[in-house]
């Protein structure tokens, strides 16, 4: 039967050629850029808010310059940092990156946390304009962040498991790195609460 | 037809294993995604009968004048996520949102955090932008929801983001309702190229492997078991199978002149695939006789506003 083994042959062949998976890395390849453009896009938005929101906090008299000058200085380093998609390829860029955004979330965070205690620029019409768009930009950031970690687990799945990993190999396609908290240990211990301090 | 629901049933608990699967393995102490079946959906019990069916009936209308998709959602809590991150969950598990437009929009009440959301599709940021989704939770929703009006608030909320939704140009809705179906509904034309291309490839092969006569038979028999498979209609599948035999026997005599078996398969496909699917199709297998479902285009990327009261 001759034909049979021209029939399975050629099944085997189209198998092992798809069964590589060389042309899933290309697709979760694009998919993680994709999904990484989107989380700089949101990142940028934001970044481009903080001026307006500056502006507007400065108007107010006496206040408080230290988280302000926070802000602002976050803000500088973190727009500094020159982000390329070769940047998913390099761990150290990928973290230095993420640090200065993280430190700029805080620090707004922090600014906004601090308005409270200013009774005319919770009722400016301007300012709370401006917190509905930071509060829509964070939101936002974080599901262009969830999609990215997403992306980046189907990525690396393909990529160390077998027998897709010796496709990874022969190309060398490395893991990507994903996003991670800086302060793990901070977060994991619960907050103190005091009410007895003066 | 008990097969065809039993094709169905078996559609839909692959559908659900799968999801089952990609569900990552922290989502199990969130609050549960509910079945969409209506725009309006109270799992709370605050909103009665008439509430209900009337902000349903003009979110329908809405929907067939315009195609967009508002659906409301209330439940009793988010917890332990924010209303923002259950939203957006909500939203990208329903994809409400015409197939290629993606027009959705997700106003979501959590009813004793006293929190209120509105979640809206990539496609609609430009028409509802965060502020305006603002403006309607603090002028319309929220004043109502104060006094415990929780129909008034809805009803005026919605009107506002009709309105918006009518100011954006999008693209008109689809004659046949089965645009606002979507994915859900079957795609006959697609069935009847397949039978056709399967016959078509399948015969000669057959033909081949196994020699004329028992090719032949195994063409028609194959035929016929999908046929019957899908349309659950004897007869259909036995003038399939009848028409996938006869092509099988006289198309060609050998193997290798593929012209006129081609020209025999695709006879014998059409009559297959083509009137089974007509037959089916008018029977009433797969209308879901007027039931609402997600278009299936809706992206959730976060846009939106939340408000309290």
């Amino acid at each position: 039967m001759k034909r049979w083994l021209l029939i399975l042959t050629s099944t085997l062949a189209l198998l092992g050629l798809t069964g590589c998976g060389y042309n899933d890395f290309q697709r979760l390849d694009e998919q993680t850029k994709a999904a990484w453009s989107e989380v700089l896009n949101q990142y940028q938005r934001r970044a481009d808010l903080i001026p307006n929101i500056v502006n507007t906090v400065k108007g107010e008299a006496n206040f408080e310059q230290e988280t302000l000058t926070k802000v602002i200085e976050a803000r500088a380093k973190a727009t500094a940092i020159q982000v390329t998609p070769e940047t998913l390829n390099n761990p150290e860029a990928f973290n230095k990156f993420q640090q200065a955004q993280g430190e700029l979330g805080s620090a707004l965070s922090r600014l906004m946390v601090t308005v409270e205690r200013y009774p005319d620029l919770k009722a400016n019409k301007g300012f709370s304009d401006l917190r509905v768009q930071l509060e829509g930009t964070e939101n936002r950031i974080t599901v262009a962040r969830n999609r990215y970690i997403q992306a980046v687990q189907e990525y690396n799945v393909l990529a160390r498991s077998f027998p897709s990993n010796l496709t990874a190999m022969v190309f060398s396609y490395s893991p990507k790195p994903s996003f991670t908290v800086q302060n793990e240990a901070q977060i994991a211990t619960p907050p103190q609460v005091d009410f007895n301090k003066k | 037809m008990p097969l065809m629901r039993a094709l169905r049933a078996g559609t839909a608990t692959v559908l659900l294993a799968l999801a089952a699967l990609l569900a990552p393995a922290w989502a199990q102490g969130l609050q549960p995604v509910p079945a969409l079946t209506a725009h309006v959906l109270d799992t709370t019990g605050t909103l009665d009968t008439t509430q209900l069916q009337m902000l349903d009936a003009k979110l329908d209308a809405f929907e067939k004048s315009s195609g967009s998709q508002v659906v409301v959602l209330m439940v009793p809590t988010t917890q332990p996520e924010d209303i923002a991150s259950y939203a957006n969950r909500v939203g990208n598990t329903w994809k409400i949102g015409r197939k290629d437009v993606g027009d959705g929009l997700l106003l979501v009440v959590a009813r004793n955090d006293r929190k209120v959301r509105i979640e809206v599709a990539k496609t609609l940021e430009g028409a509802i932008p965060d502020l305006a989704a603002r403006q309607v939770i603090d002028e319309a929703i929220t004043p109502a929801f104060r006094q415990g009006d929780f129909a008034r608030g809805l009803d005026a909320g919605t009107d506002r983001l009709i309105a918006l939704i009518r100011g954006e140009a999008l693209p008109a809705p689809a004659a046949p309702p089965r645009g606002a179906l979507g994915d859900r509904g079957f795609d006959w034309e697609d069935l009847a190229i397949f039978m056709f291309m399967a016959v078509m490839v399948g015969a000669p092969l057959a033909r081949a492997v196994f020699g004329r006569k028992l090719g032949a038979l195994l063409v028609g028999a194959g035929t016929g078991a999908v046929a019957l498979f899908i349309t659950a209609s004897l007869l259909v599948a036995a003038v399939a199978a009848l028409v996938a035999m006869l092509v099988g026997l006289f198309s060609s005599g050998k193997p290798g002149m593929l012209s006129r078996g081609r020209s025999g398969g695709g006879l014998g496909g059409w009559a297959g695939g083509g009137s089974g699917g007509w037959s089916s199709g008018s029977g009433g297998g797969f209308s879901s006789g007027g039931g609402f479902s997600s278009g299936g285009g809706g992206d959730f990327g976060g846009g939106g506003a939340s408000g309290d009261w």
